[in-house]
């Protein structure tokens, strides 16, 4: 039973309802798993070696007395270290929550643990989620499993990571320009990016509250909507979860794309995209086309402005939001004496790293008196401009196209010593984030020196089923079934 | 256009104590993104009314009930300092 680490959730759910194995026998897999690749990746910070096996026990008798709470029951996954957790250390990969055992479950977390999942541990990220590579966590940064000299893309590179492996089956991450996405595409899983408003963002740590939302990493579509539906729907204690019924997100994973409209985005196929992967692009739109899809090419002239603008909106919604860590009622204290005010000033400046206090910084300058027209004010403006350009695309097509990422896995240390050329490698995911819309990245080859490529397939707001729709179908045509060495049981510890 | 930035100000405004060398590093970022977001200004966007967020927002109502809370010794416990069930800051001027 040494490769049960690498079922897909689908094959390890049949497996448990068949008797084929147990719930043990999977958290076994993973976590043996983990103990090799741990070693060249560190992207769990937190295994709940005791907890999962409780619960993996759990699972176990609930099948044995014919209990069955869906398709998740007794599958190990993991979740990003910005969810929370009750009782389990929660730090956001951040100085300032280090030690902090939240005294609730997240929604998406408690929906996972009464629909029988075993949480396997917390996985690393940038700092508070911001970044694109997890270099910024204050706890060391994550590799990719395919190159462990590159990043395995961020935020939430440790969830890409461990699903890349298998050290989880599946694993959950938060998305807020491109944070599920663009590590899904580097470390050659898919990622997917809810609708805002599908998945309660309650027990998620704030970044961007208008444009955060959580969804699944999986090695499969078909994964991806049992993740998604295990944590989908409305949720009393987030005001912005949307109250209707959740889509048929899986209704339509066999209907092919025949007769469908695919438009493919031009300003996202430009000069900043490597050339392999706009070639990987259009081969994949090819085999759309030929099994019965009409591309259509789409321009959207907003989406060159969408980075700009979300760079001021970003950084000026989490300044507000990371104004509630003080060192009052959670999370480090400075030892420095001084009055209360200093006590906050020198608590934040010792608690947040740099990538963390510069967007600060930055959002609290273009929220501040007289600033706020020309730069929230008017990035707000591009925001209405990158939904009507959306609008008017989806009045044309049915899913919008386009690469994932402008490169594939960069080095580590190559980009972070320069923020704008950090930020650039979302420009492709941004643009979902400012729209609220549901995205997806599906990998679709690797490029000539063997790392994965992401192709992204973008839908209007609820249009999830269309959207992996068209998202089997790629799956389907491309036949991607490369995994990475480390994915292996040959791989001795480092 | 800002042709500088009061580094010093923002950062008090965000309650964020840093040394001179920090300030004057992150008042030069600061400007090379600004520079970058100046973008945003070269779009016109007369008459074009703001997105803050993308789904309408209205108010969730529910009845005035007593339901379960968390006992106060689960938030206490995480506190950096607490007294008689309480939040202890220093002081204050």
């Amino acid at each position: 039973m040494g490769d049960l680490a690498n079922l897909t959730i689908t094959q390890a759910g049949k497996g448990l309802r068949d008797g084929d194995f147990r719930s043990v026998d999977l958290l076994d897999a993973v976590a043996q798993r983990a103990t090799v690749t741990e070693a060249h990746l560190h992207s769990y910070l937190t295994m709940d070696h005791d907890g999962a096996r409780a619960r993996a026990f759990a699972a176990d008798e609930a099948f044995a007395g014919g209990e069955d709470l869906g398709p998740l029951q007794g599958i190990p996954v993991a979740l990003k270290d910005n969810m929370v957790t009750l009782g389990i250390e929660t730090t956001a990969a951040s100085k300032i929550l280090a030690g902090w055992k939240p005294p609730y479950d997240g929604t998406a977390v408690a929906r996972l643990r009464s629909g029988g999942a075993v949480i396997t541990g917390k996985t690393n990220l940038d700092e508070f989620a911001m970044g694109s590579s997890t270099e910024n966590s204050a706890y060391g940064e994550t590799r990719n499993p395919w190159d462990t000299n590159r990043v395995p893309g961020g935020s939430s590179g440790g969830s890409a990571a461990v699903t890349a492996v298998g050290s989880a089956f599946g694993a959950f991450g938060s998305d807020t320009g491109g944070s599920i996405r663009q590590p899904a595409a580097f470390c050659g899983i898919v990622g997917m990016k809810p609708t805002y408003g599908i998945v309660s963002r309650y027990g998620l740590i704030a970044f961007a509250s208008s444009l955060d939302q959580i969804g699944p990493f999986s090695r499969t579509v078909h994964d991806s909507v049992a993740l998604l539906e295990a944590v989908a729907g409305w949720d009393r204690f987030d005001s912005t979860s949307i109250n209707e019924p959740v889509p048929n997100f899986g209704g339509s994973l066999n209907a092919g794309v025949s007769g469908l409209k695919v438009g493919i985005v031009k300003e996202l196929m430009g000069d900043g995209i490597d050339p392999q992967i706009r070639a990987a692009t259009i081969a994949t739109a090819d085999k759309l086309a030929d099994a019965g899809a009409e591309i259509i090419e789409v321009s959207m002239p907003s989406t060159e402005y969408a980075l700009s603008a979300y760079y001021l909106i970003a950084p000026a919604e989490c300044s507000a939001n990371l104004a509630r860590l003080d060192g009052v009622r959670y999370g480090h204290r400075s030892s420095i004496e001084g009055t209360t005010e200093e006590m906050m000033g020198h608590s934040r400046a010792e608690g947040f790293g740099p990538e963390v206090t510069r967007r600060i910084l930055l959002g609290t300058y273009a929220l501040s008196a007289g600033y706020y027209d020309a730069f929230y004010g008017q990035a707000q403006k591009v925001r209405t401009l990158v939904r009507r350009d959306f609008a008017s695309a989806y009045d044309q097509v049915d899913v919008l196209i386009s690469p994932t990422t402008p490169t594939t896995a960069f080095k580590v240390g190559e980009k972070s010593a320069d923020p704008i050329a950090m930020y650039y490698s979302d420009v492709c995911t941004i643009p979902s984030n400012l729209a609220g819309d549901p995205a997806i990245s599906v990998p679709v080859g690797l490029d000539d020196k063997g790392l994965p490529i992401g192709f992204q397939i973008m839908a209007p707001a609820l249009g999830e089923e269309v959207m992996y729709r068209v998202a089997a179908e790629v799956e389907r045509l491309v036949g991607f079934d490369e995994r990475p060495v480390l994915a292996t049981s040959e791989v001795m510890p480092a | 256009m800002p042709v500088e930035i009061d580094i010093a100000k923002v950062a008090h405004l965000a309650r964020i104590t840093l040394t001179d060398e920090e300030l004057e590093m992150y008042g030069s970022q600061l400007l090379d993104i600004l520079e970058h977001a100046e973008r945003v200004q070269a779009l016109p966007t007369e008459g074009v009314e703001p997105t803050s967020h993308p789904l309408p927002m209205v108010n969730g109502f529910r009845p005035d009930e007593v339901g379960e809370c968390l006992e106060p010794e689960s938030f206490l416990s995480q506190a950096p300092e607490v007294e008689d069930g309480r939040f202890r800051v220093p002081r204050i001027l």
